[in-house]
């Protein structure tokens, strides 16, 4: 892929880096597929526990509660200590503040067939993560109050049971759809997994970052995509 | 971007992603974090009445429904557990219960000796110690006290232990708990064959304790001269486990 951006040289001699630029760094990837893997497991072991056919398959229901409960617990942990690493952690916070903010674009990329420019990440990306993020502090706050219930009035538990019921059918729709979108675009896979995008491909995908990053305008590629759907090479 | 302004790391000649200068717009991502742990937080003093509403309204139709999907929401339904690895098989041909210990007549019924026996129906709740609960379940089989009787129970026997064929799950009752008429060696659920998940062919139903009590894969009945702790009275759960009046909790009694 980085062959494309160095075969498509661009009139304005804007196309500045056939290399590619640094989407990710290696804190972020590392924290990105550790969180994965447990949030995999979650998913698997909670439907074992959640899903009749599931359970029924699986069973060893001590064991998978065990398993469940481990993951629950380590999930918070990659990303605290990816965001507090002093030096390293520095990208991180970065995209952190990023996915906070919103502007004028990201309300435009909201609105149906309306051409935004979305910065590093663009409006979809950044509620996702905002969902994911609560939705962790959530499922982990109900986890342990059914992990431990002892300390808590029987209404409580059962709401906790049912909070946690339904931000897990949240998660699992979220985390569904992000896998779908990341195998149809091969390139922003690849770029969690290497941590470098083609400069073409943030250029059309994230034309606001392109700019930040290159100093060069993106808005010669016409019409803007508004959207990362459909496979690009 | 000048490469020797790039900061040490990432190699040379690839423009790096620069810390974004002062953010700007407004903070949307802390306030959809914050606003959905504030719906979790009310989720959680408020779900137990709205899941109760939604068994109450919705779970007749989920019972209801053929397809299976909304059977993955989180109400109105069984969840089925297991304690061994895999889901006990027996047919109804293979199957066969011990009846014995204080009795006076050792006994091996078959499934069709079983049908054969008086039968008994019952529509109640069904109520799991994890929380949920099942709304007006009609069992059918015949009652645990005809079965006793059958093999006559000898006078130093004081309770009941059960078994089951997935080689793990145990329980026990008292004999006045057995001897109750809503205690029932059941074949049939909603007015079908017991599924192998539900504990076919034939399980135990304890109408008013927690289902944990309601051993499933029944293949085994002991009568003894004192309480034996099941599976998961052995793992803290209370050994009379009467539904609002134990473990802790207090739902309707069923």
């Amino acid at each position: 892929m980085d062959a494309v951006a160095a075969t498509r040289p661009d009139p304005a001699g804007a196309e500045p880096d056939p290399a590619g630029i640094v989407r990710f760094d290696r804190t972020e990837r590392l924290v990105h597929w550790t969180t994965a893997v447990l949030v995999l497991v979650l998913l698997a072991t909670g439907a074992a526990m959640y899903a009749g056919p599931i359970s029924t398959l699986v069973g060893r229901r001590e064991l998978v509660k065990t398993v469940h409960v481990l993951a629950g617990l380590a999930l918070p942990v990659p990303l605290l200590v990816g965001i507090l690493m002093p030096r390293r952690g520095g990208g991180l916070r970065a995209d952190a503040r990023r996915i906070n903010r919103f502007d004028a674009e990201d309300r435009r990329w909201l609105r149906p067939r309306r051409a935004a420019r979305p910065g590093k990440f663009n409006a979809g990306q950044k509620l996702n993560a905002s969902f994911l993020v609560a939705a962790g502090v959530v499922l982990l706050g109900t986890g342990v109050m059914m992990r431990w219930p002892g300390l808590w009035s029987v209404d409580l538990r059962t709401g906790a049971t049912f909070v946690h019921d339904w931000f897990a059918i949240g998660v699992a729709l979220s985390v569904t759809g992000h896998i779908v979108l990341a195998l149809r675009d091969p390139i922003a896979f690849a770029g969690m997994r290497r941590g470098v995008v083609p400069a073409r491909w943030a250029r059309r995908t994230h034309p606001q970052w392109y700019e930040e990053v290159t100093g060069h305008p993106a808005d010669r590629l016409a019409p803007n995509p508004q959207r990362e759907t459909g496979v690009r090479r | 971007m000048d490469a020797a302004t790039a900061p040490p790391g990432p190699p040379p000649g690839r423009p790096v992603d620069p810390a974004p200068a002062r953010p700007t717009g407004s903070p949307v991502g802390r306030r959809v974090v914050l606003g959905l742990v504030g719906l979790g937080a009310i989720g959680v003093v408020t779900g137990a009445r709205v899941q109760d509403f939604l068994e109450r309204t919705l779970g007749p139709v989920i019972a209801k429904d053929g397809t299976g999907v909304t059977a993955l929401l989180p109400f109105g339904r069984f969840r089925i557990y297991t304690v061994t690895g895999s889901l006990p098989s027996r047919s109804p041909d293979e199957w066969s219960m011990r009846v014995g210990g204080l009795v006076d007549t050792p006994l091996r019924l078959t499934y069709d000796d079983l049908r054969a026996m008086e039968p008994t129906s019952l529509t109640r709740d069904f109520q799991c110690v994890t929380g949920w609960r099942v709304s007006d379940v009609a069992w059918r089989g015949v009652r645990l006290a005809d079965v006793l009787d059958r093999a006559g129970v000898a006078g130093a026997a004081r309770a009941v232990r059960f078994t089951s064929f997935d080689g793990a799950y145990t329980e026990s009752l008292t004999l006045a708990q057995a001897r109750r008429r809503d205690v029932i060696v059941a074949y049939e659920m909603e007015g079908s064959p017991l599924s192998r998940a539900h504990g076919g062919p034939v399980r135990l139903y304890v109408a008013p304790m927690y289902g944990y009590k309601s051993l499933k894969w029944l293949d085994g009945i002991e009568v003894t001269d004192r309480v034996v702790p099941g599976y998961w009275e052995q793992r803290g759960y209370d050994i009379d486990a009467w539904v609002g009046r134990s473990n802790g909790r207090d739902d309707e009694a069923t």
